[in-house]
């Protein structure tokens, strides 16, 4: 024996819900008439929602785990002192130069709090070097001749290469 | 510009227009910037943070947007009006509540908020209503050009623009939108829809941002990534996935409302405006509670009572530090519930 449709009260109830407002109850319905409730559409984009499974691993937990008691905590910052023990306790650094100071460390703690990335693909400061200006140029270009080739856009990446190229020579 | 002039204009962000508007309150892009060859703030001197907020805020006056901005000295200012600034969303509580030498530059339609010295140097803000990612980033983006064009931000070719705080390193870029979700929370699918947000990399916090807990039925949605991806890129997955998806979950859930459980819904919206036109006393956090099914009542066009600029200026004014300001003096707890409910009747019967 099957559950008769609530809404229609004659297709065979497919689709069954719990309700919470404003009271709780249950729900049978024909996938029809859950379509005109607008459920059906959610269930479709179940995939969307539950796709992405992994979770954005803590900064602090990382911390904690990767590298407790390591003797990498004694590496100090001669600009401005500090050792990378205390920014573990704080978690904020203390002067830009600490990037290139603990820049092994940083870049573990970055990947995992950057989805993977360690390399900034964005803007260039408009001041930036020449030097700066052109190795960032060349990053950004590489990533979208991988880009290209993926998309199987083989004239886009043509010229991509041309531009790289071009660039690698001067 | 006097702080107190605040409380008779309406933030930009609150007019309650821009697309999706039914949905998205807001929206708010922040560029963090430091400056190069000094400390970040947990290891400048006094005398080392007094020149970085002088080198920049000479700077940002001296640019095209500073001519029309104002620059507040939060040292300076008292509590009353540093509260002023959180509930208008200028600036962080972190910002309001912190010490030394800081301030804010904001700009004359509030849609440019730079903090200076708050976790690093320059935090580039730009606020509208609605969704307008691309719109404001492009905005702050400008700023931080033109700011750019005479002081060296400390950057790095493999970490990009250098924070404070290695979260943010690389555009420096938050993206953050305020979400109005009063149907997905009562038909309790809000706990999924978060959760899978919280599964793309994506933090949810509560009306007043960081450090807040997502309380009501105001979710704030933004990146937590900000290094290996370009700034624009970042901004698109806002416009074409994230915000979008949302809305229509969020638009499914109100329609099936109305449709099913019209009667109750309308039952929910006009106790909570018999309430609002009735109480004595009320909290900052009732107030926002009510007039969450009355927004939502609005945009569905099933209320009149109100039109969305009206409920916002409520929603404003009967914070507290506003509430005071507008009526002038100095209130505690019990003396403000009950002069927050003759606000609110003196302005319902208007
Ligand atoms: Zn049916
Ligand atoms: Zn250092």
């Amino acid at each position: 024996m099957h559950l008769v449709c609530q809404r229609c009260k004659k297709a065979r109830a497919t689709v069954h819900i719990t309700d919470t407002f404003p009271q709780k109850r249950e729900w049978h319905l024909c996938e029809e008439c859950a379509g005109e409730e607008g459920i059906i559409r959610k269930q479709e984009d179940e995939a969307f929602l539950e796709k992405t499974q992994s979770t954005t691993a803590l900064l602090q937990e990382f911390l904690k785990h990767k590298s407790a008691g390591s003797k990498l905590d004694n590496v100090t910052c001669e600009h401005c002192g500090i050792t990378f023990r205390e920014f573990k306790q704080q978690g904020l650094l203390g002067c830009p130069q600490d990037y290139t100071t603990f820049r092994e460390m940083l870049t573990a703690l970055v990947e995992r709090a950057h989805e993977g990335a360690t390399q900034h693909v964005g803007k260039v400061p408009v001041r930036a070097d020449t030097t700066t200006q052109k190795r960032l140029t060349l990053t950004r270009l590489r990533r979208e001749l991988q880009e290209a080739l993926k998309c199987e856009n083989y004239e886009l990446a043509a010229r991509v290469r041309d531009q790289i190229s071009e660039l690698e020579s001067v | 510009m006097k702080l107190g002039d605040f409380t008779r204009m309406t933030g930009e962000w609150l007019r309650g227009e821009g697309p999706l508007a039914d949905v998205v309150v807001s929206t708010r892009v922040r560029l963090a910037r430091n400056l190069a060859g000094y400390p970040f703030l947990t290891r400048a001197s006094d005398s080392e943070r007094t020149e970085i907020y002088r080198i920049l805020s000479e700077r940002i006056a001296a640019c095209p947007f500073g001519r029309d901005a104002v620059l507040v000295d939060l040292e300076e200012a008292d509590a009353l009006d540093r509260e002023l600034l959180v509930e208008r969303h200028l600036i962080s509580k972190q910002h309001a509540e912190g010490a030394g030498s800081r301030g804010v530059t904001i700009s004359a339609g509030e849609t440019m908020a730079l903090m200076l010295n708050e976790e690093d140097h320059l935090r580039i803000q730009g606020l509208s209503c609605g969704m307008q990612v691309e719109e404001v980033w492009r905005e702050a983006d400008r700023i931080d050009s033109e700011l750019g064009a005479h002081l060296d931000f400390a950057f790095d070719c493999q970490f990009g623009f250098l924070t404070a705080c290695p979260t943010n390193v690389g555009t420096g870029i938050r993206v953050s939108v305020m979400l109005h979700l009063p149907a997905l929370k009562l038909t309790q699918e809000i706990e999924r829809i978060l959760r899978a947000a919280r599964d793309m990399h994506l933090a949810i916090r509560g009306l007043y941002g960081e450090g807040t807990e997502a309380a009501g039925d105001f979710f704030q949605i933004s990146n937590q990534t900000s290094l290996g991806k370009t700034e624009a890129e970042l901004a698109r997955s806002f416009v074409d996935s994230i915000v979008p998806r949302i809305v229509e979950y969020e638009r499914v859930a109100r329609t099936a409302l109305a449709r099913t459980r019209g009667q109750q819904l309308d039952d929910k919206i006009w106790r909570a405006y018999g309430t609002l036109a009735q109480a004595r006393m009320i909290s900052t956090e009732e107030t926002q509670a009510l007039l969450s099914p009355l927004r939502m009542g609005i945009c569905m066009d099933r209320f009149h009572e109100l039109d969305l600029p009206r409920l916002n200026e409520i929603f404003l004014l009967t914070q507290p530090a506003h509430l005071q300001k507008v009526l002038d003096k100095s209130l505690d707890g019990q003396a403000r519930a009950a002069a927050r409910a003759d606000f609110i009747r003196s302005r319902l019967e208007s």
